[in-house]
């Protein structure tokens, strides 16, 4: 599918990605609201899936061969709103609504409103379920699409995830794509302190995943284990993405304060004087 | 009314294998319950389609919300304490939430479960399915209706649950008998009284009907199968044209179909109800027949209702 990557190619996504953060930063300051720790750490995933993975198109958005992404981290909604912007789903004068009365940008991806959404989100936990089952009707019906779902590594402290873990497993899901955003901080503080989720690796290992790790916010790794996971067969895969939350602006990196604060006017024009 | 008792899971399971013949989208899950809950009936004729999830509840649901996004029209069948209870998070923000066409057959509902008892008995889940946006609620009374039920939601694109029960009950229906969503069936037109009921409390009600005439009180029964949408028209008629109201339900008294009717009346016509259902309180372990009586959901408390007014 993916032919030869150029330097300017990364140098081109990496623009993007950066594109994604400031939109990140556009919306929960013009709503004053949302989560900007974990939409930085994974502007880098989402924009390596939207703008090289992921067989999808803006124009064709309803197609059934498409490949699918479900933000199980529901409150990353910041990123993966500016990442379809971005991508040309909708306006990025939408961005600005962002978790405001009457905007189709609700505080967590609500489905049947924004175009490009495919599964709605925000109660923890529930999205690798769903990628499951739309892995499984790609199977059914030999479509051969694929699924991607992005967890966060507090998210995952959440029984229903382990439940369909099992089961992507026990169906060999090998069309589905498990990214573990591995910021290592939750609300509490350190994921390790507030419950410890690790080793993470062996825990799925054990329960059938290929298990990949890399650095989470780099463009050129991104791109190469992606790859990697389209040859896995008879099993799902999972990568453990570590990543920095806050990335991209410097007062926001792991600092657990920022997982649900928006930045006053000062700490807006600091960081997007950051991402300029 | 027939001697043939049929139990509302079985016609489930026997629609369910029908409808996937007719409908190639129809998908069916089960949480290790396929034996009880009769999905194994489909499991056996369509096994590319059937996809047992295991006792996770939740992942079931959820799965289930995903398969749906993809065209395709997944009935999740488990205990409706494991349905309704367990994966409530996962029907509201998973299926409801986003409107996705998921049927969700919560079977052996109500004290007649029996022996189990209590931790197995579900008697809030009409209370809890009715709240959700979206969602419509059914408690079909008999093998004709719970056929025609399995087989109508799937033409309905959205979150449709389906209350069944363990204990086998009589055959209320003709096969030809005609069903509507949001329409109540009326049995009788008695004027003495109507009375409300839903799943196996129909057939309870039609026996009270039968015994109450001996003694010269003529009621009508009016089987509420579809709790959401509900009959609002029924409910206002039979308030105006029958001297008492009793509504008679396997389900907590809170919330459940006499809730449904009060709700209606209060806003329209305010008028006396009897609730007869689960007062406040969890089941016990016993026999499903001697539970309807200890719990006084029989057409004996039923006609005390009447005979003592």
């Amino acid at each position: 599918m993916l032919l030869k990557i150029t330097e300017e190619d990364i140098l081109n996504l990496k623009k993007t990605a950066n594109n994604i953060r400031k939109g990140i930063i556009e919306e929960v300051y013009a709503g004053q609201s949302g989560h900007p720790g974990g939409a930085l750490s994974c502007a880098d995933i989402l924009t390596v899936l939207y703008f090289n993975q992921m067989n999808i198109d803006p124009n064709k958005k309803d197609d059934p061969n498409r490949d699918r992404f479900v933000l199980s981290k529901g409150h990353a909604s910041a990123a993966l709103y500016a990442t379809l912007a971005e991508r040309g789903f909708f306006s990025k004068e939408e961005l600005k609504s962002f978790r405001k009365l009457g905007s189709m940008l609700q505080g967590h991806p609500d489905m049947k409103h924004i175009p490009g959404v495919d599964m709605s989100s925000g109660s923890l936990g529930q999205g690798l379920s769903a990628a499951n089952g739309m892995a499984l009707s790609s199977k059914m019906d030999e479509r051969g699409f694929r699924v991607y779902c992005l967890v966060g590594d507090g998210e995952i402290e959440e029984g229903q995830f382990w439940e369909a873990a099992m089961s992507s497993s026990h169906y060999k899901l090998d069309n589905l794509c498990v990214i573990v955003d591995n910021n290592k901080l939750q609300i509490d503080g350190p994921v390790s302190e507030v419950m410890n989720v690790y080793p993470l690796k062996e825990k799925l290992q054990s329960f059938g995943f290929k298990v990949f790790e890399v650095d989470g916010n780099n463009i050129d790794e991104l791109i190469s284990v992606f790859q990697k996971t389209k040859t896995v067969k008879e099993k799902p895969s999972a990568i453990i993405a570590n990543t920095i939350k806050g990335k991209g602006v410097s007062f926001m990196e792991n600092q657990v304060g920022w997982h649900g604060k928006a930045p006053n006017e000062e700490q807006y024009n600091e960081a997007m004087k950051e991402l300029n | 009314m027939k001697e043939e008792k049929i139990p509302t899971r079985q016609s489930y399971g026997e629609a369910l294998a029908i409808l996937g013949e007719k409908n190639k989208d129809v998908v069916v899950l089960d949480a290790d319950l396929a034996g009880a809950t009769k999905s194994e009936i489909f499991k056996k004729a369509f096994p590319d389609r059937f996809f047992d999830m295991g006792i996770a509840e939740q992942d079931m649901i959820g799965t289930a919300a995903g398969m749906s996004t993809c065209g395709k029209i997944p009935y999740a069948s488990t205990f409706a304490v494991f349905a309704a209870g367990r994966a409530y998070d996962q029907i509201r923000s998973s299926v409801c939430y986003p409107n996705l066409n998921v049927k969700i057959c919560g079977s052996h509902a109500g004290v007649t479960v029996g022996e189990d008892g209590a931790t197995h008995q579900m008697l809030e889940d009409i209370n809890m399915m009715k709240a959700l946006p979206n969602m419509k609620v059914f408690c079909p009374s008999d093998d004709t209706q719970t056929k025609w039920l399995v087989n109508e939601v799937s033409k309905v694109n959205g979150p449709c649950y389906i209350r069944t029960a363990r204990l086998a009950s009589p055959v209320i229906y003709d096969e030809n008998e005609k069903f509507e969503i949001g329409k109540a069936v009326q049995i009788g037109d008695g004027n003495d009284g109507t009375i409300f009921a839903v799943g196996i409390c129909v057939s309870q009600a039609i026996i009270a009907q039968e015994k109450l005439k001996e003694k010269g009180i003529n009621v009508r029964v009016v089987d509420m199968f579809s709790l959401k949408p509900v009959d609002k028209e029924m409910i206002l008629k039979c308030a105006n044209e029958t001297k008492k109201l009793i509504s008679v339900e396997d389900h907590s008294v809170i919330g459940g179909l006499g809730s449904i009717i009060a709700d209606v009346l209060t806003e329209n016509c305010p008028t006396k109800l009897v609730k007869l259902g689960i007062k406040d309180r969890f089941g016990e372990s016993g026999k499903g027949a001697e539970l309807v009586e200890k719990f006084e959901i029989d057409s004996n408390a039923i006609i005390k209702e009447f005979i003592n007014d």
